[in-house]
């Protein structure tokens, strides 16, 4: 499939997944994907900090839209300014400041649970309606959060019958169970409890929410260095250099292989977990490589930005 | 205080040991093998957990929220029968709304008003929360299990938020909502006599209940005057909490991995720890990258880079280069992490200089049964640690 028709498949993609699997990372990468297939992005934050400024080389984001990149803007759209925001234009606009201070804010939003994400979600409707970009892309809570951020609309329907919530709540649903406006990307790790984590999330979104799931994005994948194993012993080593004539310690050579073998090792036990992905969960894969660096910033990106291409290509 | 902590000595003299850090570094794992040791050790010691995965509570025999310590048959986790006397292993998963029932219904002055409150609709919501309300009854239930006896080591594991140490500080705070003072003054307005504010009030229910639906605001409403009374015994029970964490049979077990998030969460939490003049018993840090021989990263990938210019006018020539110019960036990749881990964890041993501390590496496969716990306890418990020495390799 071309990047550009994946893209355009639909104009929100909600990037989904357990902490530290690289949902931050994964955004950035699609985010410059797109940019680079020649469509405007922005990008929605929906918790407060992270590493996704950094990965552009920027210092922080804010409620307000900010250039990240050329043709990429991004925004945090946190509940509690998603709440305020929107108690703002339904006449609470006086009162706002005291129900904050006072901390009734916070009692309504547990007094109807899910509320502050459907009124995240709905913001995020509103920006898809403005078509503000050409592509939205939301980087989500954390995992079981995620699931009920998915599924609070629906929730929210049941226990508030009347009035403008209920009219969000509504929008909300119409957004996540129509492909052609949103899908959600999975975002895992290839290793055992990820995996597992990432295939009930998938099955339960798919009972629970209605929404298109795109490809599941496996971060993290060691590629193979060129050896055999064979060529990954201390001895092998060795005689390559014999052969070019240059000189390699006996101590080297040992650590040269061990580094080696635990390479081979991790990356063998990570094909076998992303091959078991694919069994038990039927959606496409995009294998995305471990990248060695300090911080993710701007190169890495990158190159994560063209194997995530490259992996959009092959499907 | 700068006491010298080993492992061992939470595992034998501990009365509670709690396991604080961030998500997904294996702090419920790490609380379950400190548990299963003590047992092993002849204490009756039992593990208290928020939200295993199914594989590890498959194995504690925890199928769903027990709430309550289950004894583990020791056929499972002592197969060869090698503890000591007395030895005992249970575990428990931690139902958050029944344990906050369990305090309704004992703080209710009537039945009848603790019965109003468990059927209402807010509180359900309030109990059923995650944010604040776990942490609060995470240590409940620790008050609980440790007034009630029966136990000599109680694990926690706690919730992975930034609140799950808040007790040291405020516990109310957790329970903000309980303390909402704008529905107190909407709640009474008889007792406190702020008549003059009752049209403003009015107004702002009216307001409020044309948002979110007037059920909604009925049940907040309902909920306040009921709940009107038990704010007290809440408050006493949670000061308690707070003595017994600063006990000095309380022990602080910091579990992290090296990411750079991960380390940031534990410092946090060691800041905290310190602020209250407790310390960090033991620092555990889980799937440490390692290290290979000394060479630095810069020095191999100059190698690398070196080996890449060689001329190489035949194939075979040619593949013998790139394989070893791979195997140095490989070597280079590979030290450069070790390093960054190293100096991250050092980040946060500055601040726990007296703590034990343990390096797990990198493991061929997850830990959810007894037989890679005993494999993980090996490594912790093997030698014997002491502070500032290090298991598991520098």
């Amino acid at each position: 499939m071309e990047l550009a028709h994946f893209c355009s498949t639909s104009r929100v993609v909600i990037v989904a997944g357990k902490g530290g699997v690289g949902k931050t990372t994964v955004t950035a990468t699609l985010a410059t994907a797109a940019a680079r297939a020649g469509m405007s992005v922005l990008i929605v934050e929906v918790e407060g900090k992270s590493g996704l400024p950094t990965a552009f080389g920027r210092p922080a984001l804010g409620y307000e839209e900010q250039e990240l990149a050329p043709k990429i803007r991004g925004r945090t759209l946190t509940p509690d300014a998603a709440l305020r925001d929107w108690l703002e234009h339904n006449g609470l606009k006086r009162i706002s400041k005291r129900l904050v201070q006072t901390g009734a804010l916070d009692v309504i939003a547990t007094a109807v649970p899910g509320m502050k994400d459907i009124l995240v979600l709905g913001k995020v409707k509103s920006l898809e309606q403005e078509r503000s970009a050409d592509l939205i892309v939301v980087d989500a809570p954390a995992a079981g959060h995620a699931i009920t951020f998915l599924t609070s609309a629906h929730g929210l329907l049941d226990a508030v019958t009347v009035g403008p919530v209920r009219k969000q709540a509504k929008d909300v649903v119409e957004l996540l169970s129509d492909p052609e406006r949103c899908q959600v990307l999975l975002v895992t790790l290839p290793e055992e409890t990820p995996v597992n984590e990432v295939i009930d999330t998938a099955f339960t979104i798919e009972d629970r929410v209605g929404v298109k799931l795109g490809p599941v994005v496996v971060n993290g994948c060691y590629d193979d260095l060129p050896l055999d194993a064979a060529a990954a012993t201390a001895a092998a080593a060795k005689a390559d250099a014999a052969l070019l004539d240059v000189f390699v310690s006996d101590r080297e050579a040992a650590d040269l292989a061990a580094a080696a073998a635990f390479r081979a090792e991790r990356a063998a036990i990570q094909r076998a977990q992303a091959d078991r992905l694919a069994e038990r969960l039927p959606l496409p894969q995009i294998r995305l490589p471990f990248v060695f660096g300090a911080e993710l910033g701007v190169p890495e990106i990158g190159t994560l930005a063209d194997a995530f291409t490259t992996g959009i290509e092959l499907l | 205080m700068s006491e010298v902590h080993t492992l061992s000595d939470v595992v034998d003299h501990g009365r509670i040991a709690v396991c604080c850090g961030s998500g997904g570094v294996g702090k419920t794992t790490t609380a379950a093998i400190i548990a299963i040791e003590g047992a092993r050790r002849g204490r009756r010691a039992v593990v208290v957990t928020i939200d295993p995965a199914k594989r590890l509570a498959n194995a504690l025999g925890l199928d769903g929220l027990t709430n309550e310590p289950r004894v583990i048959d020791p056929e499972r986790w002592d197969p060869d029968n090698d503890r000591v006397q007395g030895g005992e292993l249970s575990a428990m998963m931690l139902d958050t709304k029944s344990t906050f029932d369990g305090l309704v219904t004992r703080y209710a002055e009537s039945e009848e008003q603790a019965q109003r409150i468990l059927a209402n609709n807010f509180y359900r919501n309030i109990s059923g929360a995650l944010s604040g309300t776990q942490e609060y009854m995470a240590m409940e239930k620790l008050h609980e299990l440790y007034e009630d006896g029966g136990f000599d080591l109680i694990v926690v594991d706690t919730p992975p938020s930034r609140h799950a140490l808040d007790f040291l500080d405020a516990p109310e705070r957790l329970l903000r909502l309980l303390n909402n003072p704008i529905f107190r003054v909407l709640m009474v307005p008889a007792r406190t006599g702020l008549r003059i504010a009752g049209a403003a009030v009015q107004a702002f229910i009216r307001t409020v209940s044309r948002v979110v639906g007037a059920a909604v605001v009925d049940d907040i409403v309902a909920f306040f005057r009921s709940f009107e009374g038990m704010e007290e015994g809440f408050r006493t029970r949670a000061a308690r909490v707070v003595e017994i964490l600063k006990q000095p049979e309380t022990r602080f077990v910091l579990v992290t991995s090296p990411r750079r998030d991960a380390i940031e969460e534990a410092r946090f939490f060691a800041e905290r720890i310190g602020d209250h003049d407790l310390s960090v018993d033991a620092l555990i840090v889980n799937r440490v990258h390692p290290r290979f021989g000394e060479e630095i990263a810069v020095g191999l990938r100059a190698r690398a880079d070196t080996l890449r210019e060689l001329s190489a006018p035949t194939r075979t020539e040619r593949e013998a280069r790139d394989r070893l110019a791979a195997r140095y960036r490989n070597l280079a990749e590979f030290n450069d992490i070790a390093e960054r881990e190293r100096a991250n964890i050092e980040t946060v041993r500055v601040r726990t200089r007296s703590a034990a501390v343990a390096y797990v590496p990198y493991l061929a496969h997850d830990v959810h049964d007894f037989h890679a716990l005993a494999e993980v306890g090996e490594i912790l418990f093997g030698g014997d640690t002491a502070a500032g020495t290090v298991t598991g390799g520098e």
